[in-house]
């Protein structure tokens, strides 16, 4: 409750009459600001031929959006879309902490093969990748499970082990270990070094310290940035259409190869990704809620798990 | 007392990090159930020393022994082997280390901080830890703050936890790194009272503390140490009434002078 902002607050007058004097009611005119008016108007104008010209151009085909929003091919898409955010982003968190262990190593090699990594994968666009590992088959016809430059015991057919959808998620996958590596290495390296010497002190090894100590610590930094690079992959995912992989942009680009009905299945398309990335960052703000507030509160357990203190 | 093995032995330990040379030769022994307080300047190398005894830090030379065994090595014959990790992490479970920033684990609470290594590290099962871990509590004073996070625990309630955390491993050796220098002067009381049972149950524990009081009055020994090396040793109240060194001299009337 502070002074002048709180004029006309009975409450606020009420609390420091015990103490202090009421405050004075300041009665001015309030500064005019011309220019924001201005701006709304032509805002609003600009607004207003946006919605004449989606509801009037017949090329907008709103009929037809309408016609093939919920038709089974563009829900097919959707559905492997999904699936492909899922699993490529599954793939890029698993590896990207360890990949970021890896970085953090004292063993030079091991250090060395992370930041290789990194490198590589971040050094190269992600369209060549998932061009690649979609063609992997070409490159090694056939694995095989074996002793290193020794026999092999079991052989598989690249073509059958590695279909385009799996070529696609290793694509993504792949190429978001390397961008969660950093944001994971950061996560820890953001972790005083007090709570592993802690750790270490009271005997535990480095594998129980990282998983029990460091990484639950680290998840307050990690987290915003993966919801980031979550949203970010949905939409990424639509390059998969270059390969044909079946996914929602995929399929809509299909229907209008067919029927010529370009603009009205993008939008399509459009809608979709928008519902999607929507939902996500709904997700993604209450995540970032939950874990701002143990921490900006300064009370309550870390990780907003002391939420239940407040209440 | 010569038939006991030392608690830690320290002989001609060196330490450097880089060329920067940290620790020079320091030679001294703790006996089972002594109090030796460790006072020096900043910079003297006194938690660095701390830190070698639980082998968080390597030491460059010299030799030191807890309880009887080489610290990070293993002796065979005349070769000494470097201990694993997991070797190095088993012989800290008995030595307890208490810091001066606390070191809880934030997203644990109190209870959570104190059951965590017994149940990770020595695969207590749940239920006697967290008995044990309450009767620790209880003994700190903080019986009924179990289940607080760190950061709704003052200073002087952390550091006590810590200290709960570190004996409910079971120690045979404490070691306490300025334990009450980040704390407020009417929370120190506190710890000290914590650290005076621990001592008066008989428990051997090497303190570093600007606390001249607790050293004189607990203490049974005192240590003084200045650049890398120990200046001067013997009875707390004899060193710090009677010191025989010039620069233990000046370093005790600006300690004790500021703290009267
Ligand atoms: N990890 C490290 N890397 C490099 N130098 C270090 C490291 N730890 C300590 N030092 C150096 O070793 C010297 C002794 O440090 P140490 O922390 O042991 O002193 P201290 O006696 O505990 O001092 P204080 O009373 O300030 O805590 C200092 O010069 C410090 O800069
Ligand atoms: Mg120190």
């Amino acid at each position: 409750m502070t002074g002048p902002s709180q004029h006309g607050d009975e409450q606020g007058k009420d609390a420091r009459a015990a103490t202090t004097t009421p405050a004075e009611q300041i009665v001015a005119v309030p500064v005019r600001h011309p220019g924001r008016w201005v701006a709304a108007a032509i805002l609003l104008v600009l607004v207003a031929m946006l919605l004449n010209s989606l509801l009037t151009n017949p090329a907008w085909g709103w009929k037809i959006v309408g016609q093939f929003l919920f038709s089974e091919r563009i829900l097919a898409g959707l559905w492997v879309t999904i699936q492909l955010t899922f699993f490529a982003m599954l793939i890029g968190v698993v590896l990207g902490v360890i990949i970021a262990v890896m970085r953090l190593s004292k063993n030079p090699i091991v250090s060395g093969v992370a930041w290789t990594y990194a490198w590589f994968f971040r050094g190269t666009p992600v369209l060549v990748q998932v061009f690649f590992w979609s063609f992997i088959a070409k490159l090694y016809p056939y694995l095989s499970l074996g002793i290193p430059f020794g026999p092999e015991f079991v052989y598989f057919d690249s073509n059958i082990l590695i279909p385009i959808f799996t070529g696609v998620v290793l694509g993504f996958g792949l190429n978001e270990a390397a961008y969660m590596s950093e944001i994971v290495r950061a996560g820890i390296l953001s972790v005083d070094d007090g709570q592993t010497e802690a750790a270490e002190a009271l005997g535990m090894t480095r594998m129980k310290i990282m998983r029990r100590i460091v990484l639950p610590q680290a998840m307050r930094v990690i987290i915003p940035p993966t919801g980031n690079e979550t949203i970010s992959m949905l939409k990424t995912t639509s390059i998969a259409a270059i390969v044909g992989a079946g996914d929602l942009f995929t399929n809509a680009q299909q229907i209008y190869g067919s029927n010529y009905q370009q603009i009205p299945l993008l939008v399509v398309a459009s809608i979709w990704y928008l519902l999607m990335t929507s939902i996500l960052s709904i997700g993604q703000y209450f995540l970032e809620r939950r874990f701002s507030r143990g921490v900006l509160s300064g009370r309550g357990g870390f990780l907003g798990r002391g939420a239940r203190s407040e209440v | 007392m010569n038939d006991t093995v030392a608690m830690v032995k320290a002989e001609g330990v060196h330490k450097s990090f880089g060329r920067n040379e940290v620790l020079k030769g320091i030679d001294l022994e703790v006996r089972p159930g002594e109090v030796m307080c460790v006072v020096g300047p900043s910079g003297s190398g006194k938690s660095t020393f701390l830190r070698c005894i639980n082998h968080l830090e390597k030491i460059n030379a010299g030799k030191l022994w807890v309880d009887g065994e080489l610290v990070g090595y293993q002796q065979k014959g005349d070769k000494l082997y470097e201990l694993r990790d997991r070797e190095v992490a088993a012989k800290r479970r008995e030595i307890g280390m208490v810091f001066q920033r606390f070191n809880l684990f934030p997203h644990m609470s109190a209870i959570e901080n104190i059951v965590e290594a017994p149940c990770q590290v020595k695969g207590e099962s749940k239920s006697v830890a967290r008995e044990r871990a309450m009767n620790l509590l209880d003994r700190v004073g903080l019986a009924d703050r179990s289940r607080a996070y760190p950061r709704e625990l003052s200073g002087g309630q952390q550091q006590r936890v810590a200290i709960a955390r570190a004996l409910a491993m079971e120690p045979k050796l404490m070691l306490f790194d300025e334990p009450t220098s980040a704390l407020d002067p009417e929370l120190v009381g506190d710890v000290l009272a914590v650290m005076r049972g621990l001592a008066d149950d008989g428990m051997t524990m090497v303190v570093v503390t600007h606390e001249m009081g607790f050293a004189r009055e607990v203490g049974d020994s005192l240590v003084f140490m200045d650049d890398g090396v120990v200046v001067e040793q013997g009875r707390p109240t004899d060193v710090i009434n009677n010191p025989q060194h010039e620069r233990t001299q000046r370093f005790l009337s600006r300690v004790v002078g500021t703290a009267q």
